[in-house]
């Protein structure tokens, strides 16, 4: 059986508590929320903690606030995906966002896995993502204890992917979320949480606690989520495309294009989007503004199916999603 | 009806309208046909199934075996002294302490249970660390230091036959060919030349695994009297036991291997396996209880699994489809043992004759020995990859003559009771009933080829062994012994040697018996797969124990009842061919009302003739094939499948969906309707894994000199099964044409329905998109690129162009029955090896 | 070969654990998961394992009535101790009332959709905590329900109809199996 390694278990009651033990607690020491990303990793030996910070009974970091509409809604980063992808009020406001939320792994890991956990998800590789006796077989890799990217030997940086569900959407559509830390709570937009880093994948500081999610104004836009994957359910994402389309009556106001699963943060179609803004909509338009998406959709061989089929498919993939927010 | 066995136990009478036809009259059948619960329903639903893992022992203690890093390597040193020093660490064990080897086959004992002096495969075990927990075990395993001198990798069969040094076994054909197979039956040349059409295509079939449920485990316990008992989660706790006194080199009487319930087998737990024979050696070293339960990862190495084959295949036909001529060559990628490879190689060429009428066929086959975890048996065993090859040339060739490749197959279908060109023995053979059962199930007549593109339906077609017609070693004995104790309060214990690896072999036995008896099923004792208790059983594998434990379970129950009715005829005054045996009495079928209980009828028996037991046993009718390989593919009745599949392809990506499977399925008999569905059910979606995404796929990466091969995804998230999402509506048709070898007729049903799966999907692609997809698994990938090429005025197909050319040793000659052939080779008048391969 | 510092013989802990309606004080590891503490402290290996990494559905049991994976949640989280009360937990062995098995287990024996058994408890307890949550699932509600519990032997068929014979059953119908479904169309 595998099994965990040793640890220091802390359960602190509040958010601050969790922040003061973290910064107490020295280098080696981790929040755990929903545990299906961090413990799997921990017995695989490719993540580990001397302290172990439990937030399972931080209450004030549960639970759904605020009013949709109004721009007030906030979303506990312990919150699990499971309440998501129930409750009522995110279903009638931010429906996509419930599309990606019930996309993600099963319906067993989204009852524990959390909204805060998923968007700061490791990122992921067929070559890190083994066990330690796999990984011995290869040297280990840059992300964890080995000298090289085996996706890359010769380069210098680590091309482990991006590969949650939520985040292309969440970055799409614009939302925002709170950190917290001994020095006190900063508001980041969830576009610029990531960086184009196998490793050093986030810009939130380690002493930095993920503590709410809140989404913008529901209303005057629409945005999709698209995911390419081998089975109906659990796999990660190979693709992931999330689309916001603000519309001012025949022509396209705004729009974000993510696409997730294809490099170690989200990819901006830029070019997709400068296509398309400001245009009347088109299918014509909208096809050809999507092919502009080939390009920056960098694939690499480290996940399940093929290189050149995933690049082949962000095109088709980000057609269907902002087809999806243009009603097309 | 037990107290337990409510629900649809309890519904008799309603098995019988309409399912005995035939020519087996109907019977007035009780236990058999209906769909009973299996006897141990309720130990399963509770949770109290008794799983290796699930075992434990005063004094026990874990192992962990250290497994290779490296592909192919020599062992330089192996330094312990780390680990030995470990707290909670009680014994190191290493391959030099157990030199001889083993192996499921006698003709490849390749196996050493720790790497001596190489490894061969990143996975193969070099040490076993037995301490207090687990984790002091993995962590003492870390702490093992090995030197390793790295070998050349030998990663494909192109590699095997371009690198014959070094050779990863000193044995085998030449270089890192493990085996050569060359059998002519006819004179294919004189078909193709007789021939309206001639084709050739190559397929490819890339390698999965079986990924039971349950990953391996065992428990090693080596008493104060010098025996050793191991209960493991084995499929063959027989050739285990084998393997076990060859490298423990005990006395066979010393060891008992007991089989637990499999948590799932499918293939994958039939060979011997290191672990088993390390925790049995290290319990006899340390002196105490040794468990050892493998993580999934170990599971992937241990492997067994369906071997990568390339395939070529020349077929002609006349006009209306008859086969004249079938050139079949199969290269097999073995990975680093031999485990089943021989008849695996065989297997790939020896069920081709018995779905339609073959005049004329040739057979080539290599396996290549790889730096892979070796593969071996998994459900279809070597059948699986050439049916997918030669029912998806069919309906090429059907598509070429303008044939409903429906009614083409229906036409030219093997006779019963016939000898095919190599020799098998036809029984029963319901295949034309299967066709057109999913033919009318699934409209194929209005809709094939008349769907909007995109949609599709596809049809194959398949056989399957219902146990193999010999035993893995050279022997005279019976194949299958079952014995039966009646005690005094009139319970029946059967003793057999079977194991239940979910498939309902326990039951199976309490239906035969109960059913001769007449007695309730669920009422019985089963005691199986316990070699110091039962008699041998040679295993779950081949689709063997309905037909053979049926049959000797059914001998002993009829000589029990013979006992019995002469002492029931004696005490009723009745005349013992009056006597009938039903609802747990026996009595006068004339006078109802002169009758006793089956214990009273026991106690009469005993009290007559002593204590009551027998025993039963079953041997398969000697094989008609004589000739040197022969000995792989006769079995005592053949099963059929035909399957429609419906499918829905999304022509921009590839990507598709499976809303509908009709399948028909020849059992010869149900000895359990409900089990029947379900191996049914089973392996449709097994088979539709291995046609959609089921991949043994290596990482092969170099870097700086370095070469690392290895498995890719040996993980349940990464080796992609099905999901409750992914099943499609399956239409479940039983035919039941009655086999004279099986039990009340019956033939398999766990392995066969896979086989037309495959095939099945790759024609419905066809009909859906007009790409041929050549590969399996048909992935949304593969289709894309056929589309692609298609779209660019290329091939409109995916799939290999050729397969290496091999010096193939002079075929063995054996002329077909049709032209007086005896079963016998000929001496071959062929000048010299022929060189096939390469391009034209 | 490994740089973390591992403890091969941790301190063990005393903790409450509520499992099916019983309270046991248990000495357990603190780095054991759920499904440790029950198949190797308490005896109940019923819950089994397929991959230990929330890969494979196999270990299910319910937390507070919600599936979840006993392997990837730490004995510790549903511990009762100084600072709160044990999480009720359900495994395979509570499911029967007694001697009675629950409508799921006779839908399951009675189908055969237990054939090897092996992630049978798993999907038990799955569909168990859906059918609480919804008396009268259609089929698609089933198979999304079920999709992160993995089955190789029944292909799921029969699994599907017994969860909808048993949510027949729990609703008092008097339901009994389809004929196609025993013995083919």
């Amino acid at each position: 059986m595998l099994r965990l390694p040793t640890f220091r278990y802390h359960r602190p009651r509040t958010a601050a508590e969790a922040v003061r033990i973290l910064a107490e607690s020295g280098p080696k020491a981790r929040f755990v929320a929903g545990g299906t990303d961090l413990y799997p990793n921990m017995k695989r030996r490719h993540q580990s903690a001397e302290h172990l910070i439990s937030l399972a009974r931080v209450e004030e970091l549960r639970g759904i606030d605020g009013d949709g509409p109004a721009g007030t809604c906030t979303i506990g980063a312990m919150t699990t995906l499971r309440e998501i992808e129930r409750d009522p009020r995110i279903g009638a406001w931010y429906p996509a966002f419930v599309q990606a939320v019930a996309s993600v792994s099963s319906p067993l890991l989204r009852n524990m896995g959390t909204i805060g956990g998923n968007l700061l998800l490791d990122t992921r590789c067929n070559y890190y993502n083994q066990t330690e006796e796999w990984r011995a077989s290869i040297d280990f890799c840059m992300k964890e204890r080995g000298p090289i990217c085996w996706v890359a030997p010769g380069s210098p940086r680590c091309y482990a992917v991006q590969s949650s569900d939520t985040v292309p959407l969440l970055c799409a559509i614009g939302a925002e979320v709170t950190l917290l830390s001994p020095g006190g709570e900063r508001r980041v937009a969830v576009d610029d949480l990531y960086r184009d880093d196998g490793i050093a994948y986030l810009t939130k500081r380690p002493d930095e606690l993920l503590t709410r999610v809140h989404l913008p104004a529901s209303g005057a836009w629409s945005a999709a989520y698209h995911k390419l994957r081998r089975r109906g359910s659990i796999d990660f994402p190979v693709l992931g495309v999330g689309a916001w389309v603000a519309r001012d009556g025949e022509r396209i106001a705004d729009v974000r294009v993510r696409i997730g699963g294809v490099g170690s943060m989200p990819i901006h179609a830029t070019e997709t989007e400068a296509m398309l803004r400001g245009q009347p909509v088109t299918e014509e338009l909208v096809r050809a503004a999507a092919e502009l998406s080939f390009k920056p959709a960098r694939t690499m061989d480290n996940t399940d199916s093929e290189v050149p089929y995933r690049k082949k498919m962000a095109p088709i993939f980000v057609r269907r999603a902002l087809s999806e927010c243009l009603g097309l | 009806m037990a107290a337990e066995s409510n629900g649809a136990a309890n519904q008799p009478g309603t098995a019988d309208q309409g399912y005995y036809r035939h020519d087996t009259p109907q019977q007035d059948l009780r236990v058999i046909g209906k769909p009973l619960r299996k006897v141990d329903a309720r130990t399963k639903v509770t949770g109290r199934t008794g799983y290796a893992d699930n075992l434990s022992l005063p004094r026990m203690v874990y192992m962990k075996l250290l497994r290779s890093t490296q592909a192919h390597a020599r062992i330089r040193s192996i330094d312990t002294s780390a680990a030995a020093a470990m707290p909670g660490v009680v014994g190191i064990l290493l391959g030099s302490e157990l030199p001889n080897q083993f192996g499921i086959l006698p003709v490849s004992n390749d196996e050493h249970t720790l790497a001596i002096d190489r490894v061969r495969f990143v996975g193969d075990p070099v040490a076993a660390v037995a301490a207090l927990d687990e984790e002091t075990a993995w962590a003492a395993c870390r702490a093992i230091v090995v030197d390793y001198e790295p070998l050349p990798v030998i990663g494909s069969p192109a590699e095997a036959l371009a690198t014959p040094e070094p050779r990863i076994h000193d044995y085998g054909d030449e270089g890192n060919v493990h085996k050569y197979v060359n059998l002519q039956f006819g004179d294919v040349e004189r078909g193709f030349a007789e021939s309206d059409l001639v084709r050739q295509d190559v397929f490819f079939f890339e390698g999965n695994t079986h990924l039971p449920m349950e990953q391996h485990a065992c428990l090693a316990d080596y008493d104060k009297d010098h025996k050793v008992t191991i209960h493991s989660s084995t499929q063959t706790p027989h050739y285990l036991h084998k393997a076990l006194t060859k490298v423990l080199a005990m006395p066979a009487s010393n060891i008992r291997v007991i089989a637990c319930p499999n948590g799932g087998g499918f293939g994958g737990k039939s060979d011997p396996f290191n672990h088993e024979v390390a925790a049995c050696a290290m319990s006899r070293k340390i002196g105490r209880p040794v468990k050892c339960s493998l993580t999934r990862e170990e599971v992937f190495h241990c492997h067994r699994g369906r071997h990568p084959v390339l395939m070529k295949a020349k077929i002609g036909v006349r006009k209306d489809g008859e086969i004249q001529a079938l050139d079949f060559e199969s290269h097999l990628d073995g990975g680093a043992f031999g485990s089943y490879g021989v008849a695996s190689t065989f297997y790939t060429g020896a069920l081709q004759t018995v779905t339609y009428q073959l005049k004329n066929y040739h057979f080539r086959g290599a396996r290549y020995f790889t730096n892979k975890a070796p593969c071996g048996p998994k459900r279809g065993h070597g059948t699986v990859q050439p049916r997918f090859a030669l029912e998806c040339l069919l309906d090429k060739v059907a598509c070429d003559l303008d044939l409903d490749p429906a009614e083409m197959r229906l036409r030219h279908l093997a006779k019963r009771g016939e000898l095919t060109a190599n020799f098998m023995r036809i029984g029963s053979m319901g295949l034309g009933e299967c066709i057109e059962k999913v033919v009318a199930g699934s409209g194929w007549k209005e809709r094939r080829g008349k769907l909007p593109f995109g949609r599709g339906l596809g049809l194959a077609c398949s056989s399957y062994l219902s146990g193999a017609g010999l035993p893995i070693y050279w022997n005279a004995m019976p194949h299958s012994g079952v014995q039966l104790q009646l005690d005094r309060s009139g319970l029946v214990t059967v003793f057999c040697g079977s194991t239940d690896i979910g498939q309902g072999s326990m039951s199976v036995l309490a239906y035969v018996v109960a059913e001769v008896l007449g007695l309730d099923p669920m009422k019985l004792r089963i005691v199986t797969a316990d070699t110091d208790l039962t008699p041998v059983d040679l295993g779950s594998y081949s689709s063997r124990v309905t037909l053979m434990t049926g049959n000797a379970a059914m001998q002993a129950a009829e000589r029990a009842k013979e006992i019995v009715a002469a002492a029931v005829a004696e005490k009723l005054e009745v005349p013992k061919s009056n006597l009938v045996f039903a609802d747990e009495h026996v009595f006068d079928a004339a006078d109802p009302s002169r009758r006793m209980s089956f214990a009273e009828a026991v106690i009469a028996a005993e009290a007559k003739f002593g204590t009551v037991g027998t025993v039963g046993s079953y041997k398969p009718p000697r094989s008609a094939a004589r000739f040197k390989g022969g000995g792989v593919g006769p079995s005592p009745s053949y099963s059929y499948t035909a399957a429609v599949v419906e499918i829905e392809v999304d022509p921009e990506t590839g990507q598709y969906t499976i809303p509908k499977i009709w399948v028909a399925h020849d059992v010869g008999r149900s000895i359990n309707a409900a089990l029947v569905m379900g191996q049914i059910e089973g392996s449709v979606y097994m088979g539709l894994g291995e046609a959609t995404m089921e991949e043994s796929a290596y990482r092969d990466r170099s870097h700086k000199g370095k070469r690392v091969f290895l498995h890719n995804q040996p993980s349940m998230l990464d080796y992609k099964s099905p999901l409750a999402v992914d099943m499609p509506e399956v239409v479940t048709y039983i035919v039941e044409d009655h086999d004279p070898n099986g039990p009340w007729g019956a033939k398999e049903a766990g392995q066969g329905p896979l086989l037309p799966i495959m095939p099945a999907v790759a024609n419905a692609v066809f009909d859906a998109v007009g790409v041929r997809i050549d590969t399996n698994p048909i992935t949304p990938e593969r289709i894309f690129a056929a589309l692609q090429s298609k779209a660019k005025g290329g091939e409109a197909r995916f799939g290999p162009s050729d397969v290496p050319a091999v010096a193939w040793p002079e075929p063995r000659v054996v002329p077909p029955p049709w032209e007086g052939g005896d079963g016998k080779e000929v001496a071959s008048d062929a000048p010299a090896p022929t060189r096939s391969g390469g391009k034209g | 070969m490994s740089p973390h510092s591992e403890s091969p013989t941790p301190a063990k802990q005393l903790g409450v654990f509520h499992v099916n309606g019983e309270t046991h004080e248990v000495a357990f590891a603190p780095h054991h998961t759920l499904l440790e503490v029950l198949r190797e402290d308490l005896g109940l290996t019923g819950t089994t394992h397929g991959c230990e990494l929330g890969e494979c559905g196999t270990c299910t049991v319910l937390v507070d009535g919600t599936p979840v994976l006993s392997c990837l949640t730490l004995a510790l989280e549903v511990a009762g101790g100084a600072d709160g009360d044990p999480r009720p937990i359900e495994t395979i062995e509570g499911l029967a009332d007694g001697p009675n098995l629950h409508p799921l287990q006779d839908a399951f024996a009675d189908l055969g959709a237990s054939q090897c058994g092996y992630c049978s408890s798993g999907f038990m307890l799955t569909a168990n905590a859906l059918l609480r949550d919804d008396p009268a699932p259609d089929r698609a509600k089933i198979r999304t329900a079920l999709a992160g519990n993995i089955c190789r032997c029944t292909g799921y068929v029969k699994i599907f109809e017994a969860v909808e014979l048993a949510a027949a059953r729990l609703r008092g119908e008097a339901r009994q199996p389809a004929r196609e479904t025993l013995y083919g169309s």
